[in-house]
């Protein structure tokens, strides 16, 4: 085998014909499961982003802040998640909320995506259960560093995954800042 | 003196010592939260209890005097048991809100709760609801719900300010704490209840949701507001620069000192802390020309400090110290005072107001180290001094930290002795009205960013120490006097506030003995 290796036109064509293997065996899959015969599959590639595999129910995603029924924030600035993330990423800051019940709320609560780590820790902490991280969306990107960090507001905006895992909510275009 | 068992160790305490205070001599932590120790016994709260041999029941600690040949035991199952059982009476209608809670963190009622308690709720009544969220004077805010019902607060409004503002009132689970009728709590040291409050029901408002307790960095240090001295703590958050809008100290807690301050600070001290982190503060050294401000190098203004100091005759030169300058900074100023032999040097500026003064802490002399100006032989006639000025004797006028435009001095003879100097040079923290007049102007670094210490009314020396860096180029006075020294070419300068003190000692004679390590943590008292 070994002396074999060593010829060029040889693994080419062993290659070649792993190949066109493959090929044959899912066009006649494909071709028998066009023509009814349901149990056959072929190999498949998902039209990503149009089509996504199911993700785990499991699965951390980018973060939400949980709404209230009148929409302010259930967050109670208490800082833990703050505390907690090993990454140093939130940034949150307190003010006074005029409903003594209440007491406190977030006046700022920025999540700089750029330098979490995504290990839910703040998830894990939240005694209100007002952080989570179930939106589905993984797409996030920007051309800069402030650009990767999310206000509250971009934050209370987004809505849990769907049943499937997929994002519900269009994917926030943050605004460029600086923490 | 009775001799005691506590846990199987023998002690020997001063007779009329409780049997916490007997525990605590022996590093045994008996839990309570209405005992203290500088207030009167109530009894309330009753975690303290301890087993007694030979007494059938538990007994509460604080007020079981120790005696001869007792045999307590702390920890048996029977009082652990006893704790568990008070601790889950006094949560019942604790409303557990520690997430907004200011105190979580450095609450008593979650320490021996995750110490002790660590039970499941069995209450499945509804909470009494109670006033959240009441301010109850200029500095503090009451969260009844949160409240134990411990009464140290009202203690300490009845017997150390004797101004009774607080009671509790109503009876049974209704009870609750409260001011009387058209009273407020604003005597001279209401925060003081906060300190002693040993859960979230009494929080301070000015503190209010700025930062987590365990963002701080606490340093040992002294107040500067006046002239008792008395011992804090300087908290400080630097790990959440975003937090308290950057503010870096962000409060002020007393420090024990059974011989300066016991347990408490006043108000006034306790927010004095503002100027440190203010808009006044000044970062960079700068000269003014006819109206106009050129930054400077920190080696510029040294150079033209110290060449007006060999430039004008010693008898042209007019220094006004400052007794907010700690002890090094006044040692170093004699010794350029000395080197040049000026001798027109004042320290006394009167205020504009004269300070109140009380029979607990509060000092008239809202100065931190007069009188260790006084001790360092830097007492001159200031108003002289200004009379020089302004007859034009004295033509270059160094003014440490005073604003003499904010004195009890009339603006207009103020005005004439520092618009008549040459060369006015101004050092210190804050800009003011003065340091708009002068033409260097030396940043000079706060009490909390530096080394150094003070000597207060009764001539104890205490050390303040530094908390956070200083702010932009600012430098201690030490470090300021100590290079001008050098440029006057004395040689090496001390490096540090702690050299600095050493030759001060080894040159005072009220001083001598006295090093930082003799001071400590409670200070020394010079020789009188
Ligand atoms: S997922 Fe982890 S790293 Fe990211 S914000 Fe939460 S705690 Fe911080
Ligand atoms: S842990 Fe929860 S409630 Fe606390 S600050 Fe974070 S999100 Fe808000
Ligand atoms: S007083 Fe203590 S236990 Fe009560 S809410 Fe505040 S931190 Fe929590
Ligand atoms: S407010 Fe605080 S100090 Fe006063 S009784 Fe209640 S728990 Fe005690």
């Amino acid at each position: 085998m070994r002396a074999l290796q060593r010829f060029y036109l040889v693994e080419v064509l062993s290659g070649v014909a792993l190949t066109a293997a493959h090929f044959f065996r899912n066009m006649g899959r494909h071709a028998a499961h066009a023509l009814g015969k349901k149990d056959a599959r072929g190999a498949v590639t998902i039209q990503y982003p149009d089509e996504r595999r199911p993700y785990s129910p499991r699965l951390r995603t980018l973060h939400r802040l949980v709404r209230r029924e009148d929409g302010s924030p259930r967050c109670v600035a208490c800082m833990m998640c703050e505390t907690v993330c090993p990454a140093h990423c939130i940034y949150i800051v307190a003010a006074e909320h005029p409903n003594p019940e209440i007491e406190k709320v977030p006046a700022r609560f920025d999540i700089d995506v750029g330098k979490c780590v995504f290990c839910g820790y703040c998830v894990e902490a939240c005694p209100e259960d007002a952080i989570r991280m179930d939106t589905g969306i993984l797409e996030f990107s920007s051309y800069t560093r402030g650009g990767m960090i999310y206000t509250k507001e971009a934050l209370l905006a987004l809505e849990p995954a769907g049943p499937d895992g997929h994002p519900r909510s269009p994917i926030p275009i943050p605004a460029d800042r600086t923490p | 003196m009775p001799k005691l068992t506590i846990n199987g160790r023998e002690v020997e305490v001063p007779a009329g010592t409780n049997l916490i205070e007997a525990a605590r001599a022996l590093g045994v932590e008996v839990p309570h939260y209405c005992y203290h120790p500088g207030l009167s016994i109530a009894g309330q709260c009753r975690l303290c209890m301890v087993d007694i041999e030979k007494t059938p029941r538990p007994t509460i600690a604080c007020n079981t005097l120790a005696a001869d040949g007792m045999v307590v035991l702390t920890e048996t199952e029977r009082v652990k048991e006893t704790r568990r059982s008070i601790m889950e009476f006094h949560l019942i209608n604790h409303p557990l809100d520690c997430p907004v809670c200011d105190q979580a963190g450095e609450c008593w009622l979650q320490i021996y709760y995750m110490r002790h308690g660590l039970y499941d709720p069995r209450m499945t009544d509804e909470k009494v609801h109670k006033p959240k969220a009441v301010p109850l004077g200029p500095h503090v805010i009451l969260d009844a719900e949160r409240c134990i019902l411990c009464s140290r607060c009202v203690r300490f409004c009845d017997e150390v300010t004797g101004t009774g503002e607080l009671g509790i009132f109503h009876r049974g689970d209704q009870s609750e704490i409260g001011l009387f009728p058209g009273q407020e709590l604003a005597n001279k040291y209401s925060a003081n209840v906060v300190d002693i409050c040993p859960v979230g029901a009494l929080t301070e408002r000015d503190f209010r949701f700025a930062v987590r307790v365990w963002y701080l960095d606490v340093t040992k240090s002294v107040c500067p507001g006046c002239a008792r001295g008395c011992n804090v703590e300087v908290h400080v958050n630097r790990r959440r620069p975003h937090h308290n809008e950057g503010r870096r100290v962000a409060r002020l807690k007393p420090r024990f000192n059974a011989d300066v301050n016991k347990w408490w600070i006043c108000d006034a001290g306790r927010y004095g802390f503002k100027a440190v982190d203010d808009k006044t503060r000044l970062r960079e050294p700068f000269r003014r020309e006819a109206g106009t401000v050129t930054d400077a190098s920190w080696d510029e203004a040294i150079a033209a400090v110290a060449g007006a100091l060999e430039r004008y005759a010693p008898d042209e030169v007019g220094v006004l110290a400052s007794p907010r300058m700690a002890n090094e900074d006044l040692f170093a100023l004699r010794r350029v005072l000395e080197r040049r032999g000026i001798r027109r040097v004042a320290f006394r500026v009167p205020p504009a107001v004269d300070g109140d003064q009380d029979e607990i802490l509060i000092r008239a002399d809202k100065n931190p180290n007069a009188r260790g100006a006084e001790l360092l032989g830097l007492d001159g006639d200031a108003a002289a001094l200004l009379a020089a000025a302004r007859a034009r004797q004295v033509k270059c006028l160094w003014i440490f930290d005073h604003d003499l435009l904010a004195s009890a001095w009339p603006e207009a003879l103020v005005l004439g002795a520092l618009g008549a100097v040459e060369t006015l040079v101004w050092v210190g923290a804050n800009a003011n009205a003065t340091s708009e007049r002068a033409h260097w102007v030396l940043p000079a670094a706060a009490w909390v960013e530096r080394e150094g210490t003070y000597t207060n009314f009764e001539g104890r020396v205490q050390r303040l120490r530094q908390a956070v860096e200083p702010l932009g180029q600012a430098l201690p006075e030490w470090e300021i006097l100590g290079r001008v020294l050098e440029a006057l070419g004395a040689g090496a300068r001390p490096p540090r506030a702690e050299r600095w003190f050493r030759e001060l000692a080894a040159a005072t004679p009220a001083f001598a003995g006295l090093s930082y390590q003799a001071i400590g943590d409670g200070g020394q008292m010079v020789r009188a």
